[in-house]
């Protein structure tokens, strides 16, 4: 099956992600700096962003499959552990060291930017090292 | 606190974040699955029979969209980006968003924009935290070192 709709879904995104200013560190770091010279520009991609979401999140929850018909895979985890918040604080502090989050960073290495390829290189290595990590700890305790 | 009113764009961030929206709800709705940038991703790592095809069609769409974004934008909405991170510090925090998004099972999309429109408590402490040491670390990077 050609997965057309997923394509534009993140060709639109990345559009999105361009618009707003979220590709550029120099604004993210703005925004995080919150005790300096605060560019408050990233709480209106936020606040846009979550305007639509309400009304379609609203809508996928009174539903039990998505418009074809399929599986909806709404997010079942609802415990708030050690795991979500480390995970979280770490990912803040990276994404304040250079100003990149996951999609902005992969659409600007798109772009042709050497920093961005050097940074995804990181990332990816990070997350498989984490999943190599997660399955030999799994495999101990079996 | 200081408003930086020269770099403030209010409109084409809202504008921006409302394009974010639209892409995140079409997601949810046609797909069936959250619009999560880290988790895409990482189920790639490594690719699973069946799951795979989807989300290399949907990286294919992020990556096509600067190319298509600076040949049809007008010219006044196309900066050029600042990276005035070294390659020691994109390390670093490459390898931080990598290890951090997989263990707190999200990132800014996933969490930030599906999470809280879901109005889900458990993406709320996520956002909660990386806000939180996102704002420290630019701090004590900028005014205490």
């Amino acid at each position: 099956m050609l997965r057309v709709f997923e394509f534009l879904a993140g060709l639109l995104f990345g559009l999105g992600l361009i618009l707003s200013g979220m590709t550029n560190p120099a604004k993210v770091l703005g925004f995080l700096d919150l005790f300096g010279q605060w560019d408050p520009s990233l709480a209106f991609v936020m606040g846009g962003a979550i305007l639509v979401g309400i009304f379609a999140f609203t809508l996928a929850k009174k539903r039990t499959t998505n418009f074809f018909g399929g599986a909806l895979h709404l997010p079942k985890a609802s415990h708030i552990d050690k795991r979500l918040v480390i995970g979280s604080l770490m990912f803040g502090v990276g994404w304040g060291l250079a100003g990149f989050c996951p999609g902005p960073v992969l659409v600007s290495m798109a772009a042709g930017h050497e920093k961005a390829l050097i940074f995804v290189i990181a990332m990816l290595v990070g997350m498989v090292g984490f999943e190599i990590a997660e399955r030999t700890i799994r495999n101990k305790k079996a | 606190m200081n408003i930086d009113w020269t770099h403030f764009t209010p409109w084409s961030s809202l504008s921006g974040g409302i394009i974010l929206g639209v892409a995140s709800a079409l997601f949810i709705l046609i797909n069936g699955r959250v619009l999560g940038i880290s988790g895409i991703l990482g189920g790639l790592l490594p690719p699973k029979s069946g799951d795979t095809f989807w989300r290399i069609a949907f990286l294919a769409g992020m990556f096509a969209a600067p190319w298509i974004f600076n040949a049809l934008a007008p010219s006044e909405l196309i900066t050029t980006p600042q990276i005035d991170a070294d390659t020691v510090l994109l390390i670093i925090a490459g390898l931080l968003v990598g290890i951090g998004t997989r263990y707190g099972s999200g990132c800014t999309s996933g969490h930030g924009v599906c999470g809280l429109s879901r109005m889900s408590p458990r993406s709320l402490v996520a956002t909660v935290s990386f806000m939180a040491s996102g704002f420290l670390t630019v701090y004590l990077a900028r005014h205490l070192f």
